[in-house]
């Protein structure tokens, strides 16, 4: 990782060739199938390219492992829940001042035991104090929170039953969702970094089964598996679109059917906002990479011990960095609820999100910025389109068989579980053999 | 009288006797994670998926075997399919080490490689398994469901509270106990293992001795491989086999070899146990047992559960965080790679 590329013509070529192909797949896809699947694929891509450019920072920057990337998704994903949703009045009247309390409790509960362990002599009268605050605490907690949790469930459980969120314009829940997340890294971070890095890995995989537990099971902030659904859209309805007079004459005299065109330009919105955000962030980060801080991030990722000779904190600038990259990948969380307009925690899968982020980055190249983006968008193709493409490879070498033979039928079912496979072959091969990824580092 | 031991018996029906069978499920489990990591070097993500491809060889085999009409007595008839399970794991972890692993420690890789490298192993594992058996649920122990039923118990005592002791609870308590013993006679007592050990403790000082390390991989994949096989096929055979589910219990099972000292084969046990204990004792709702011991004046009100089921794996990361807080060796010392 650490060796330098030679700047010769054919690397300088190599990213916006690689790039056009990966715009011409999504082209193909417009021209052979539709407009609409190809603009999806471009919007779910966009924000893989912001995922993948989080996690880039906190693994091509610094080194550090996080296999926690679905809990910070989801933690973006409640962001959108608690900034956006309108406020339910009668669930506020009925426990909401009672929950903040009990959540305000359990806080005092803690900062006052990481207070006693700081300030008391090292002995057992200090475990035992704190073993008794935090049990008494605990009680004291569930005792306050419960009936406010009970109160608040009981009200109209079919279509709110929850708290709400605060009612504000959906974009502001994306920066909402990166607080989230952030604060979510510092406390694992705080815990976990310094040590060995099998048990950052390990304690981030633990956060993010926690989040998506705590995301299926509080119902009163998130209504739990019956769904927030509705969230608000910061782009036009179709179904407004498509009454509006304006519009309709405007695709009329393009010649285009007004139903598939409102789709379309939806699509086409929810496109340039992520590419706005894309932009913002992709700079960010090559800003920060070119800066002092970003050479002093190379350096510490390494050779940890000759930075830290050198007087640099290498786990406070671990900290930094494992927030910031987390904060990105909260805010693409939070637009990725925002553009499925619900937040669904069952949908929320390991194999589905951190694993295929992990698979873009290194793909694209780690390390290097435009190569997550890269990994982002291409990886994310690949994914929606193997199963197809494996069906139709599918259905041509079993073209003699016939179409009800066992065989074809037994293989045609297993498509599905092609995706994994894939998955896992292109992370293989591309460790073994190219490891750098498609834009190596620079 | 009558009332301590109606609770004895709920605690020891819904607290003890799960807690003991999970924890030695997790036990196996975290021995193979801990083994990897101490002759490999590396935390495996795969395991999971290994213990599921076990699992389901031997789910295959058991419907083989139930068609030609073998079976086992009361015992399950998965036991004699084990063995073949085991073969079929053996072949697919030194296959796997042949083509992806061995490269990585021949170039000496960082352990962070290795580490993704076996999440692109899991991929792939986790894809054959669900294209063999799909992701299903699927239940494949036989024999006797009970080795004391709760209506037996009762009418044998006269106690208000059943006590009921599943085949697969005692089957997969015996099966730890058996493996562990051989595991053990083997570390301590063979030259192989004692060649593991030293490998383990300080790879350059085995190495000069004359210690080949290919040798040493491959028996440690072997033992692996077994058991992952049996952990897996336990711990279905308890509750049941869908894919999905064995990938949830890695956070569990790293937790327990963290909890012991990662590489520590002792601390992989007892870590195991405190995790299952811990996590059925946090998700177990007192109120039964309460309503035994506790006067009229001081019965709970609620479950008197202190979380919720779902948040099991809470638990787990719990402990997991405060043996990093305070011991991030473990509690047997584990190595610092």
């Amino acid at each position: 990782m650490s060796s330098r590329v030679q700047d010769t013509p054919t690397s300088r070529l190599r990213g916006p060739l690689l790039f056009a192909a990966v715009a011409l797949l999504i082209l193909l896809t417009g021209l052979t199938s539709s407009w609409n699947a190809a603009l999806s694929l471009l919007n779910m891509g966009l924000i893989s390219a912001i995922m993948a450019l989080g996690v880039n920072v906190q693994w091509g920057y610094a080194g550090l492992f996080n296999v926690g990337i679905m809990g910070f998704i989801a933690l973006g994903g409640l962001g959108v829940v608690l900034t956006a949703m309108p406020p339910v009045p009668e669930a506020w009247a009925a426990g909401g001042g009672r929950v903040i309390a009990a959540l305000a409790l359990a806080a005092a509960v803690i900062a006052t035991a990481v207070l006693l362990w700081k300030r008391m002599a090292k002995g057992r009268a200090r475990g035992l104090a704190i073993a008794a605050l935090l049990i008494l605490g605990f009680f004291a907690f569930r005792a306050v929170f419960d009936p406010a949790v009970a109160a608040i469930e009981a009200v109209n459980p079919a279509a709110t039953g929850y708290l709400g969120g605060l009612g504000l314009p959906v974009l502001f829940s994306w920066p909402v969702g990166g607080l989230l997340a952030a604060g979510a890294a510092w406390a694992i971070g705080k815990t976990a970094l310094g040590l060995r890095e099998d048990y950052l890995a390990i304690a981030t995989l633990g956060i993010s089964e926690i989040v998506i537990a705590m995301l299926k099971n509080e119902d009163w902030m998130t209504r739990g598996v019956k769904n927030v659904i509705g969230l608000p859209r910061p782009v036009p309805y179709e179904i407004d679109l498509q009454q509006s007079q304006w519009f309709v004459g405007q695709m009329q005299a393009i010649g285009a059917d007004p139903v598939t065109a409102s789709a379309i330009t939806v699509k086409l919105a929810y496109a340039a906002l992520f590419i706005v955000v894309l932009g913002i962030v992709l700079w960010g980060a090559e800003l920060a990479l070119k800066s002092p801080w970003g050479r002093m991030m190379r350096a510490i990722r390494d050779n940890e011990v000759a930075a830290e000779a050198m007087g640099k904190n290498v786990k406070g600038r671990h900290l930094e960095i494992f927030i910031i990259g987390s904060a990105i990948v909260g805010i693409a969380g939070a637009m990725m609820t925002t553009l499925d307009g619900q937040l669904t925690p069952s949908t929320y899968q390991p194999l589905r999100y951190t694993f295929l982020v992990w698979i873009m980055v290194i793909l694209g190249g780690s390390g290097n910025n435009w190569g997550a983006v890269l990994g982002g968008l291409l990886v994310w193709f690949l994914w929606v389109q193997v199963e197809p493409i494996g069906g139709w490879l599918i259905s041509a070498l079993t073209s003699g068989l016939g179409q009800d033979h066992s065989i074809t039928s037994a293989l045609q079912e297993r498509v599905a579980y092609t995706r994994l496979m894939t998955m896992g072959i292109v992370l293989l091969l591309v460790l073994r053999f190219s490891p750098r990824g498609l834009l190596p580092e620079r | 009288m009558i009332d301590l031991l109606n609770a004895l018996v709920a605690l020891l029906n819904y607290v003890v006797i799960p807690a003991t069978a999970y924890g030695a499920q997790l036990a196996l489990g975290a021995l193979g994670v801990t083994l990897v990591f101490g002759i490999l070097r590396f935390s495996n993500f795969a395991h999971a998926d290994v213990m599921a491809f076990g699992t389901m060889v031997v789910i295959g085999v058991t419907a083989l075997f139930q068609s030609w009409g073998i079976s086992f007595g009361i015992l399950p008839t998965a036991l004699l399919a084990l063995p073949f399970g085991c073969l079929a794991t053996i072949a697919l972890v030194l296959g796997t080490d042949r083509v992806v692993y061995r490269f990585y420690r021949r170039v000496k890789a960082a352990p962070v490689m290795l580490m993704i490298v076996s999440i692109g192993v899991a991929f792939v594992m986790n894809g054959v398994v669900r294209m063999f058996v799909g992701t299903e649920d699927r239940t494949f122990s036989d024999g006797a469901r009970f080795l004391i039923s709760a209506r037996d118990f009762k009418a044998a005592t006269g106690l208000d509270e059943a006590l009921s002791l599943k085949t697969t609870q005692a089957v997969t308590v015996v099966t730890a106990v058996i493996v562990v013993a051989a595991l053990f006679w083997f570390l301590n007592r063979t030259r192989t293992g004692k060649s593991m050990r030293a490998y383990s403790d300080n790879e350059d000082l085995a190495l000069l001795s004359g210690i080949n390390p290919e040798h040493v991989v491959r028996v440690t994949w072997v033992i692996v491989a077994i058991l992952a096989t049996v952990a897996g096929t336990l711990y279905g055979l308890d509750k049941s086999f869908k894919p999905f589910t064995y990938f949830q219990i890695l956070l569990p099972m790293f937790a327990a070899a963290i909890v012991g000292g990662f590489g520590s084969p002792l601390g992989a046990i007892v870590g195991g146990f405190t995790i299952a204990y811990a996590e059925i004792l946090f998700t177990y709702a007192f109120k039964k047992v309460a309503g035994y011991v506790l006067p009229e004046a001081l019965q709970p009100d609620g479950l008197a559960q202190l979380l919720s089921t779902d948040y099991k794996f809470a638990v787990s990361f719990a402990i997991l965080v405060i043996v990093l807080l305070f011991r991030p060796n473990g509690l047997f010392g584990g190595k610092s790679a």
